[in-house]
């Protein structure tokens, strides 16, 4: 494989993370549980679609890689691509993603492969993800008897998409297993003192999901993608 | 959604550059630290460097517009409490 193409997996992956989460991210829009959580979501929206926009570029025409690819075609990982849920589900999907990031990042940023410049800015923004993300599984976690227990269905039910993340990809240059056991501990650690129990089903092998870095998408997946696309694909050519 | 657990917080930002904290809003958020985050996304849009102090509106006290008068109505008809027609002498530097 050449270069080109190494860096074209690695990015691709990476920015389709970015662009699908930031999306669902923005489907919250008006909808959150104040008005003050609605200003986070939405900006944190703005800077996954801000690394989605950066690595895209580098592969192709960033409009059109985001509006013309079919589902087979986008390669994040299923974790991003779980419908919201209740907001449990949406900050338990921002705790595992928002942990993984910042550790990818971090070491993206301290070599010197062609990511490292994207991955030294999008390392502060990642940062500011993963503290919002803590700081809501604590308060769900150890709130109420019904905000605890939802918080826990959210960590159950996405537990399975997790191990997707540390699957190797072409040109991600990090050592993806120590960065695995990193995560785990990190996420042990805010679930624990969120009074949660770490979930204990399986991350990877016959009963986990992921495959998304191939190309293949869980069921919601098609749906909002459809929604994303479609202005795009009726007047296809226009400019805005 | 009830206020009870969501009550108001005064936020007051010093910009990077800036001498002084100035009150810049208020937003709603259950404790200090939710305070905080809040009004970095609100009133601060992430700028590094800056400085926010959030406080309880209710910690507040305020002058009342009733008591305006005595409060803080100069007593006009004292000049020696205005001195401003006073000469600066030409060799003070810093006044």
């Amino acid at each position: 494989m050449s270069d080109t193409a190494v860096i074209t997996t690695a990015a691709l992956a990476l920015g389709d993370d970015a662009l699908v989460l930031s999306h669902r991210l923005g489907e919250w829009a008006g909808s959150a549980p104040v008005l003050e959580e609605e200003v986070a979501l939405a900006n944190i929206a703005l800077d996954l679609l801000g690394q989605a926009r950066i690595l895209l570029s580098l592969v192709g025409d960033e409009d059109e890689l985001a509006y013309l690819r079919e589902e087979r075609a986008f390669r994040n990982s299923q974790l991003v691509e779980q419908p919201n849920g209740d907001f449990a589900h949406t900050i338990a999907r921002q705790l595992y993603f928002s942990t993984y990031q910042r550790l990818l990042y971090g070491e993206l940023a301290t070599g010197d492969g062609p990511l490292a410049g994207l991955a030294a800015k999008a390392v502060k923004e990642v940062a500011y993800h993963q503290d919002h993300a803590e700081h809501w599984t604590l308060r769900l976690g150890d709130g109420t008897d019904e905000s605890h227990a939802r918080m826990q269905r959210a960590c159950d039910a996405l537990w399975r998409f997790t191990g997707e993340l540390f699957q190797p990809v072409e040109g991600l240059d990090v050592d993806l297993t120590a960065m695995e056991s990193t995560w785990l501990a990190s996420v042990t650690d805010v679930l624990t003192r969120a009074t949660l129990t770490v979930p204990e089903g399986p991350r990877t092998g016959a009963w986990a999901a992921g495959a998304g870095r191939q190309g293949l998408h869980t069921e919601s997946f098609g749906r909002m993608i459809a929604e994303m696309q479609h202005l795009h694909r009726s007047h296809p050519g226009a400019t805005w | 959604m009830t206020t009870n657990g969501w009550p108001l917080w005064e936020v007051f930002v010093r910009s990077r550059r800036g001498l002084s904290h100035t009150h810049a809003g208020s937003l709603h958020a259950p404790d200090a630290e939710m305070a905080l985050r809040n009004a970095r996304d609100l009133y601060t849009r992430r700028n590094e460097g800056v400085s926010i102090w959030v406080v309880p509106s209710a910690e507040i006290t305020a002058s009342s517009p009733d008591e305006k008068d005595p409060f803080f109505e100069p007593s006009a008809d004292k000049p020696y409490r205005h001195p401003t027609f006073y000469e600066i002498p030409d060799g003070v530097k810093h006044l």
